[in-house]
């Protein structure tokens, strides 16, 4: 089963040390000012959401069936085994369609750039490999970043909601959220305030276009074969006419519609 | 025969027209060089300094005009693929003399949509990606295949004139030869790309306004570049007669009319149903921008379909070209409010087009016109009987084969 990550924000002293690893491990500049910026960015792949002393989190939720990796026509996105959602920049061509389709508004772009990349958490996709935590679960002092397996993380998660039930809004976002996340989050106050959305489908969203995808071969099928016997239809029926000498039948808009009774029509061109 | 005489009038006017011509095509050239001008700037500004400084788009709107854009130049391309239906496939010959314009301004708008996909892309040249790196859940691998694809297939449909006016006769006899798998495969493109334009905007419920956002969105772009076909060739009919005195013969446009009457009272009658079953007819009581302009795409395309039921408009040559632009408009409408108005309040932020984003876009449609008016002043766009013996073509009824002999092109195929 894959990894993913549980994010308790009434453990969260809101310390931001996650944010300041975050960089060092993709190399990104980070320093007070950027602290103070709470969105994601593309130079900032999570952020720490401050209200009054309530926290919360936003990184890309590596989704199980992401929305970004079906809608990427290249396929310069992936979800991963392991459970994170790679990007391979070498790929892209800057279609932009993942920013589109992302149902939690991840990836970013480097707009002032001449030849800009998507930027987004990708879930230290090497550390996972290699059988260490994130960068943001190691460094976090609490324990409100939590890395483990997905099927652990959501028991432990659904025990806590057990345990204490006055502290949590009874709700683990990302367990049946589209299909179902690799980041787990858990809260005090509602998940809307900080900007999750509260209407999603728990179906995986790229099943809305697969749906239709899935049909192309027959259109392609039924179409050919279609259109090539109507063409063979009405051929055939100009080569009877021919033979015959009557034009009858001929299909035509510019002559036919005038039936042998209705002058009316026939005569005002 | 009152038709003769108005022949005799219409001669006299254009005349007169061309006296007017030199006067308007000063003002239209200056017009097309300032745009291409601003255009050029724009496009230098864009490659040197980036997306950035050329838009308005951000990662909270990433997708602006030029995505508006390439969904309406589709769909005014809508007519070469229902034109090549008609006339190949359904063998309805008497369409034949507007097909050529069609295609050529299908070709034009796919031509267009790729121009306008290379600027927008922020690699463009990584465009061929998708031909080597493949992704068959994406839609716009899809689309990316079908573009490439159909672009080609016009360009085939189109070579005969081509072929005709550098008279390689050996080359053409060959291309008629495989005309119709050509046509039918275009025409199974265009179904798949039309409607799969739609399909890229089932995967944002939530994000686009719900008075757009629909299951249906595929078949609604699909039937709506129908339309948007019909319409384009009444509207480019008109423009040719202006223009160069050659046109389609009124019977034929009326009848355009009719069937365009028709397939918007189809299309908008799908639209109501879809509203209705997905129960947000109650939105149009919110005063709000999207109510407005979705009441004005609406609008666009109601008003001509009634307007066209009428007998005395669909053979009016000036009312019907009115509708044909009121509908027009209401699908640029329509693609317009899918791709911005509809994003918009899902997005917390605020887009218009930064001018050089409206610079590009007015040079790509400058740059249209005008090769398409490169192209009809010296290739056989418009069959050349027409300027004349239009209105013999028209009362008296021509069998088939011998139009086909006048505009050579493929009935000899089999």
């Amino acid at each position: 089963m894959s990894k993913a990550l549980l994010y308790d924000a009434t453990i969260c002293i809101g310390c931001k040390q996650c944010e300041q690893a975050c960089a060092t491990e993709n190399g990104l500049p980070y320093n007070d000012a950027i602290a103070r910026e709470e969105k994601q960015s593309e130079h900032k792949y999570t952020a720490i959401l401050t209200k009054g002393d309530k926290f919360m989190r936003r990184l890309c939720m590596n989704c199980q069936d992401p929305a970004c990796a079906s809608a990427c026509p290249v396929a310069a996105l992936r979800k991963t085994a392991d459970g994170p959602v790679t990007y391979e920049e070498g790929r892209c061509m800057g279609c932009r369609y993942c920013m589109v389709a992302c149902p939690f508004n991840v990836p970013k772009y480097e707009w002032q750039k001449v030849l800009p990349k998507v930027r987004k958490c990708t879930m230290c996709p090497t550390r996972v490999a290699a059988g260490k935590q994130t960068a943001c679960a190691e460094i976090c002092p609490t324990g409100a970043t939590k890395f483990g397996m997905r099927d652990d993380l959501i028991n432990e998660a659904q025990q806590r909601l057990h345990d204490n039930p006055g502290q949590y809004v009874k709700h683990i976002y990302g367990l049946n959220e589209v299909g179902g996340t690799s980041v787990l989050l858990l809260s005090s106050v509602p998940f809307e305030q900080f900007g999750y959305r509260a209407d999603m489908q728990t179906e995986p969203m790229p099943l809305l276009t697969s749906r239709v995808l899935s049909k192309v071969p027959d259109v392609v099928m039924l179409g050919g074969v279609l259109l090539g016997g109507i063409w063979w239809i009405t051929n055939r029926r100009a080569d009877v006419d021919d033979a015959e000498g009557t034009g009858k039948l001929t299909f035509s808009a510019g002559t036919k519609p005038v039936p042998s009774g209705s002058k009316k029509r026939g005569s005002t061109e | 025969m009152t038709g003769l005489t108005e022949t005799v009038k219409k001669q006299s006017k254009e005349d007169e027209d061309k006296k007017m011509r030199k006067s308007r095509f000063g003002f239209w050239s200056v017009v097309l060089w300032v745009v291409l001008a601003l255009g050029a700037y724009s496009l230098i500004l864009r490659f040197v300094k980036g997306l950035g400084a050329s838009t308005n788009l951000s990662d909270e709107f990433p997708w602006g005009l030029w995505v508006g854009f390439k969904l309406f130049a589709v769909a005014l391309a809508g007519g070469g693929f229902t034109l090549a239906a008609v006339v190949h496939i359904f063998n309805v010959k008497s369409y034949r003399p507007v097909l050529r314009p069609m295609i050529l301004t299908a070709f034009l708008g796919y031509s267009a949509f790729i121009c306008s996909l290379i600027i927008d892309l922020g690699r463009p040249y990584r465009v061929w990606h998708p031909m080597v790196m493949w992704n068959d859940h994406s839609v716009m691998f899809e689309i990316a295949w079908c573009v490439m694809f159909y672009t080609s297939v016009l360009a085939l449909e189109f070579a005969p004139a081509v072929l005709e006016r550098l008279q390689w006769r050996r080359a053409n006899e060959l291309l008629r030869g495989i005309m119709i798998p050509v046509v039918i495969l275009g025409v199974v493109l265009s179904t798949l790309h039309q409607s799969s334009l739609g399909s890229l905007y089932l995967i944002v419920p939530g994000k686009l306004y719900p008075l757009w956002y629909s299951p249906l969105e595929p078949v609604f772009f699909f039937v709506s570049a129908l339309c948007a076909g019909l319409a384009m060739t009444i509207f480019e009919s008109w423009h040719s007669r202006k223009a160069f005195g050659k046109c389609l013969e009124q019977p034929l446009l009326n009848s355009l009319g009719r069937v365009l009457a028709v397939a918007l009272s189809f299309y908008l009658t799908l639209r109501a149903i879809d509203m209705m079953h997905r129960g947000v007819f109650h939105l149009l009581a919110l005063p709000r921008t999207e109510t407005y302009l979705f009441l004005l795409e609406i609008a666009l395309l109601l008003i001509p379909m009634f307007l066209l039921f009428q007998r005395s408009v669909h053979t009016h040559p000036t009312l019907l070209y009115f509708c044909s632009v009121l509908t027009l408009l209401g699908f640029i409408t329509n693609r317009m409010n899918v791709a911005i108005t509809g994003m918009e309040a899902s997005s917390g932020t605020y887009y218009f087009p930064k001018w050089t984003e409206l610079a590009i876009t007015m040079s790509l449609v400058a740059s249209a016109f005008a090769v398409f008016w490169l192209a009809v002043k010296y290739l056989p766009v418009f069959p050349a009987a027409n300027e004349n013996a239009s209105l013999q073509a028209a009362t008296v009824p021509v069998p088939p084969r011998d139009v086909a002999t006048a505009i050579p092109e493929l009935t000899h195929a089999r």
